[in-house]
């Protein structure tokens, strides 16, 4: 029972960084209908920026901040150096843009800090707090609640706010948003800006516990695009729930079947998810148009 | 003009492989060319895939693979000859591509992109993880092909790299050969226009399913038959021949070079083949240079690079 709770604490620390990874994608995807392969990218660039001005003297918080500016910037360069151009392009031509993006920031990220793994001291100390016989690390809380405010922050935006509905309405039409007067371009930009934030933000979170380096985001963008494909692309409560899923079932099957085979259980549940579901859980269906 | 272009296009290609050596300042350019043409060959099956019928697959480096790892561990447990191997491989690599391909191939766009993906994952991951059979991570050592000795019993005295380089072109000549007929093809037209609008694909009779279906296993066993080949000339294998980063490599030289056509193709694994031979000076640069190269020829040359110029070339001549 102590090791069931065990694996489900870890289970969820994990499954809130790929649910803040898959909520990047949801808003991306929804306001340009493009699937961002370099997501992972901002929640490396999130931990190595934090690290680097960090190391150079700055106190965390503000190194914190910075990372997650920078990184929106980036984002923002993003869509409006290799996206924006190439608008209307095939799905496989987005996909070998964003992959294109992924590796360019991964090689650039190589050159300006280093290839070695890197953390900073956790927010609120190392000690671990018992809970019923399990343990979790003080930033596990840090990830999770990070992970919960932002899908209710999200929430209340795209729910609350005239600027949250601007988005949705350019995700759903673009023309039609534009007639009744929303600037679109500034919508996508605001996208971009929010989406790469949140990865950063993610990256921040989690280094203290899982370590940084140029490289960590492909298996982070792979997890993200899987946990969002299986809540359904698209719907920011599928990425959460999708997120802390993929997280309990990779923490549950190293657990109790084999560490060894833990990415590939989450990679064949989402498999048997979309043979039977091909809209993911809380997908829409839709119908081709001729 | 209407028999000549495939034949055109064919006869071009053999004509640039049979020349290409005259060129070579060394031995190790035999090398860089049968690289090459093996990527080439399975790039020509993902011509048909994503080129013909308009399905992606971000997983095709699980049958290179598949095919890589029949030809290490037939030899070594069941006594085949390498040779034998290569067909075993594809007839796994095809069967298994029939078994996924029938539920996954429903899926559209990212959702078929995220299962095939997945797909090829599974595959490295039982290729890294199964360390007894598979050698795990380090990989394992693979026997060379017999054929070499047999030749050089003929007094055909070939150096490895030029026997490689020979065998390698054959390879993907014919492999070209096919894919140009089966674009001429009642199947191939059903293909495009399968590609065009599965909806109106459906309506005049095409049995959509199928014809995907079809396209998925015949680039499949290009690209197991690629992977054997891989193996067999490096005489060693390791999981990374299933990665993820082998797949997108294999579909960016399909796009870079222009998915529609299969000589643009070919151009795309020349040239994604040879950039990190030219960038070992700046090994630093290379992943940069090569994201920027990827993104710049979306942008500006979005059906690739061979159709692109040959467009541009057509528009002046007129």
């Amino acid at each position: 029972m102590d090791a069931l709770l065990q694996f489900l604490l870890s289970g969820v620390t994990v499954g809130a960084v790929y649910a803040l990874v898959a909520l990047g994608f949801t808003i991306i995807y929804n306001a340009s209908d493009v699937v961002n392969f370099a997501q992972g990218e901002f929640v490396m660039l999130g931990g190595m920026i934090t690290v680097f001005t960090y190391q150079a003297g700055l106190p965390l918080p503000l190194a914190a901040v910075l990372a997650i500016a920078i990184t929106s910037l980036v984002g923002v360069a993003l869509n409006k150096l290799a996206l924006e151009p190439a608008r209307g392009a095939p799905v496989v031509s987005l996909i070998i843009i964003t992959i294109g993006a992924s590796i360019f920031i991964r090689g650039a990220a190589q050159l300006i800090f280093d290839k070695q793994l890197h953390r900073f001291p956790s927010f609120s100390g190392d000690q671990p707090i018992h809970i019923f016989g399990a343990t979790i690390v003080p930033q596990s809380l840090w990830v999770i609640g990070g992970a919960v405010l932002v899908f209710i922050g999200l929430w209340l935006f795209f729910t609350k706010t005239l600027t949250g509905k601007a988005v949705l309405a350019t995700a759903n039409n673009r023309l039609a948003a534009q007639l009744v007067g929303i600037n679109t371009g500034w919508v996508m930009t605001l996208s971009f800006a929010l989406s790469a934030a949140i990865g950063a933000l993610a990256g921040v979170l989690v280094t203290p516990i899982t370590l940084v380096g140029y490289d960590v985001g492909v298996g982070l963008a792979l997890k993200g695009f899987a946990a969002a494909m299986l809540g359904g692309m698209g719907n920011p409560k599928g990425a959460l729930v999708g997120g802390i899923s993929l997280g309990l079932l990779e923490a549950l099957t190293a657990g109790y079947l084999s560490s060894q085979y833990k990415d590939a259980v989450a990679f064949i549940v989402i498999l048997a998810v979309l043979f039977v579901m091909p809209q993911g859980l809380f997908g829409k269906s839709t119908t081709e148009r001729v | 003009m209407k028999l000549s272009s495939k034949w055109m296009q064919l006869a071009a290609l053999a004509v640039l492989v049979a020349v290409l050596p005259l060129f070579f300042p060394s031995g190790y350019y035999y090398r860089v060319g049968a690289l090459i043409f093996v990527n080439g060959l399975a790039v020509t099956g993902l011509v048909i895939l994503i080129g013909y019928a308009g399905q992606i697959s971000l997983g095709h480096a699980g049958f290179a693979g598949i095919g890589g790892y029949a030809c290490a561990l037939a030899p070594a447990h069941l006594g085949l000859p390498p040779s034998l191997s290569i067909l075993l491989g594809a007839v796994i690599s095809a069967v298994l591509a029939v078994l996924i391909g029938k539920p996954i191939l429903r899926l559209r766009g990212y959702y078929l992109a995220v299962a095939t993906l997945g797909f090829g994952i599974l595959v490295s991951m039982v290729l890294t993880n199964e360390r007894a059979l598979t050698g795990g991570p380090d990989g394992m050592a693979v026997q060379g092909l017999a054929l070499r000795k047999i030749l050089r019993g003929w007094g055909w005295k070939l150096s490895s790299g030029e026997f490689w380089y020979i065998l390698s072109a054959l390879a993907m000549l014919v492999g070209v050969w096919i894919a140009l007929n089966l674009f001429q093809s009642a199947t191939g037209r059903a293909m495009r226009a399968l590609h065009g609008s599965e909806v109106a694909a459906r309506t005049v009779g095409i049995d959509v399913a199928r014809l995907k279906l079809q396209a998925f296993v015949i680039s499949a066993v290009y690209a197991s038959v690629a992977g054997s080949l891989l193996a067999l000339q490096n005489q060693f294998v390791t999981p990374d021949i299933a990665g993820f980063m082998h797949s997108i490599e294999m579909v960016t030289m399909a796009v870079l070079g222009g998915v529609g056509s299969v000589l643009g193709a070919v151009t795309g694994s020349a040239i994604l083949t040879l950039l990190p031979q030219v960038l070992t000076v700046f090994a630093e640069y290379e992943q940069l240079v090569l994201g920027l190269v990827m993104i710049l020829v979306m942008i500006f040359l979005p059906r690739g690079l061979l159709p692109s110029i040959a467009a541009k070339l057509k528009g002046r001549g007129e």
